[in-house]
């Protein structure tokens, strides 16, 4: 497979601080590829620098093994869809997708072809002579992306460009993109802080923070195989166990939780020391509420039930589990099996030990947890 | 009831001062002034003797058409110096630095135009700070007259007009997302292509309504014309204070008066109507 975009040992300094350290990558032709992390993790500095609006410090980017160094961002196979769109307002929707063919100077008859064929594409052939104003989010989203499409970039770069849509148009705009990309062969590297919106997506995601890349992989490798306590908290969601880690007679390892539970650990953290505070994450939807199974292989704890959070299905239990204040959810599946629980009432749950992951105790918060 | 009296008592309130000057202070004069050029000392009654002097009179109508050619050319130039200014203070230099920028704009108009333009006088006369420092490096072998001419004339004309297109002209190109410019950069536009697809339509209603206020300023402007362009400026608002002032004729004096005003009125509408402006869109 030929490769689009390679990034070489990529690094940005603004004075003091370091935005993107030493980040390498290559991106396969037509592939949806996805950075993702919270807001100031610095994928929008790296994404300028891909677009050429940023002068990196080190390293290099390759389009189709062609260095880009000192390529102005006009002058550079790739086109940028912008968190804001920024559609031109002093033009009407067809002078927008224009825009670009007119800057290469094509004639009037190839540049009338193209636009209507690209309008056409993105599913509104008769939207040409409408202003921007008149448009809907969803097709403004639409007329962005056009306006970069049909200029036939080698790689299109999307900068969080759902961001500003409201919930229900985001979830179809996901599966249009998804279509889209397919449909066009364009490579597409999207950026996004929104876990969903990248796994949903993507051929490819890399987990950004700190300016490094903590992991790149299919969603699936993310979600069931992260790397670092980072990954496994920001993709999907996890519950954390504050725990210490102690050998048992037998050589086992176990984790000892608030001093009173002993939970068993697969063997893929067997690396691990008996000294210091470790993470153990257990996936919501891992833990199973009264497990009937007395396999050893199996952990449970007692918990109570604090409140249950419905929401179809995607409803979760908050439980805390007896003599702490942890809080945890646990899926909730929506076979009426359940119906019966109430807040207030004490129950057990249980996961694999194989579900169950352990990292060293890591200094970092997610930017949302202030 | 009682408070929508009260409301409408506001209203007068604030509306009778406005009123009573545009009534006392605009409407009456002028009435009396349209009076007056249609009326001569001479023959009593209506008469339209004072606007056919100003045609059967060469050095009138040539006046005229001067300023207003004058105006128009000061309205460009002021145009083509304060979009790059604004640029500057508002897309290049830091948010301090554009405000300190913005700042040393207005400081000369703190000073009021008469001291403004002898300041213009002293570094220009032929005794003067330039043609001293000119003559004493050498470079001039005496001292040459540099009032009293047109390119001074209009160098004025723009310097005490500059402000009045600044402020409009960042005011709108502050409106302009950075995005935009950075967007038609990434779609392959060169920085000319910039200028011409995005910044200047989207300058345009700025550029229009501080053009208005540039042109209105320089063609009624007196002082200035009449200070650094001399006895060869020829500004027809000097035509209208030497009917009046000199030869006590304020039925010619009124009907230039007029004429002035149909003059820039014609060359405002014909400037909104090629810029494709409405007034209401750029008195916003």
């Amino acid at each position: 497979m030929r490769i689009a975009l390679s990034v070489e040992n990529l690094t940005k300094r603004f004075g003091d601080f370091t935005a993107v350290r030493n980040v390498s990558f290559d991106v396969e032709d037509g592939k949806f590829f996805s950075i993702l992390g919270p807001s100031g993790c610095g994928k929008t500095t790296l994404l300028r620098m891909i677009a050429g609006f940023y002068q990196q410090d080190e390293g290099k980017i390759l389009f189709n093994g062609k260095d880009m160094e000192g390529v102005a961002p006009n002058r550079r196979p790739v086109n940028l869809v912008f968190q804001n769109l920024a559609l031109f307002p002093m033009m009407n929707v067809y002078e927008n997708i224009a825009f670009g063919l007119r800057r290469r100077g094509e004639k009037g008859s190839a540049v009338d072809r193209k636009v209507r064929d690209m309008l056409e594409r993105v599913g509104l052939p008769d939207s040409g002579k409408k202003e921007i104003s008149q448009l809907s989010g969803g097709q403004k989203q639409r007329i962005a992306i056009a306006r970069c499409l049909v200029l036939e970039p080698t790689v299109l770069l999307l900068d969080e460009p759902l961001g500003a849509l409201d919930a229900k148009l985001r979830e179809h705009m996901k599966v249009e993109l998804k279509t889209l990309q397919a449909q066009v062969g364009t490579t597409f590297v999207y950026i996004t802080h929104d876990q969903s919106e990248a796994m949903v997506m993507s051929d490819t995601v890399a987990v950004m923070n700190n300016g490094v890349f903590e992991q790149i992989g299919t969603p699936q490798e993310l979600y069931h195989g992260p790397v670092s306590s980072f990954v496994a908290r920001f993709v999907g969601s996890n519950n954390r166990l504050s725990v210490t880690i102690r050998r048992d007679i037998n050589g086992g390892m176990f984790a000892r939780y608030a001093d009173a539970f002993d939970l068993r650990l697969s063997r893929a953290c067997s690396d691990l020391g008996e000294d210091g505070a470790y993470d153990l994450f257990v996936r919501p939807e891992a833990m199973l509420i009264n497990p009937d199974t007395d396999e050893k292989r199996f952990n449970s704890l007692p918990v109570e039930v604090k409140a249950i959070l419905f929401d179809g299905g995607n409803s979760r239990l908050l439980v805390s589990p007896e003599g702490t204040k942890d809080e945890f959810t646990v899926a909730l599946p929506q076979t009426r099996q359940y119906d019966h629980i109430r807040a207030h009432d004490r129950i057990r749950v249980g996961w694999d030990a194989s579900a169950s992951l352990c990292f060293r105790k890591s200094e970092w918060t997610l930017y949302d947890e202030t | 009831m009682k408070r929508r009296r009260l409301i409408q008592g506001g209203f007068l309130f604030f509306f009778l001062p406005v009123a009573l000057w545009l009534a006392l202070l605009i409407v009456l004069p002028h009435l009396e002034l349209l009076r007056l050029s249609f009326s001569s000392t001479r023959e009593p009654g209506f008469t339209l003797g004072n606007y056919m002097a100003f045609f059967h009179e060469p050095i009138y109508w040539l006046t005229f058409v001067r300023t207003a050619m004058y105006s128009i050319l000061v309205t460009f130039i002021v145009m083509i110096i304060a979009l790059p200014v604004s640029f500057y203070i508002t897309k290049i230099a830091r948010v301090r630095v554009g405000a300190f920028l913005t700042v040393l704009v207005l400081v000369p108009f703190w000073v009021s135009e008469l001291v403004r333009v002898y300041g213009w006088i002293i570094l220009l006369r032929e005794s003067g700070v330039l043609n001293r420092f000119l003559v004493s490096t050498g470079l001039f072998r005496e001292p040459v007259e540099m009032l009293y001419n047109d390119v001074t004339m209009v160098m004025g004309l723009v310097y005490t007009s500059m402000l009045f297109m600044v402020v409009p002209v960042i005011g709108v190109m502050d409106a302009l997302d950075d995005s935009l410019i950075e967007a038609a950069y990434d779609l392959g536009a060169s920085k000319t292509a910039i200028w011409r697809t995005i910044i200047l339509p989207h300058c345009t209603p700025g550029m229009v309504s501080g053009g208005i206020i540039v042109f209105m300023l320089v063609l009624g402007s007196y002082l200035t014309p009449n200070l650094m362009g001399g006895k060869n400026s020829l500004w027809f608002t000097e035509q209208i204070y030497n009917q009046i002032i000199l030869y006590f004729n304020w039925n010619q004096g009124a009907a230039f008066g007029f004429l002035l005003l149909g003059l820039s009125s014609l060359i405002i509408w014909a400037g909104l109507r090629l810029t494709g402006q409405s007034l209401k869109e750029v008195v916003k």
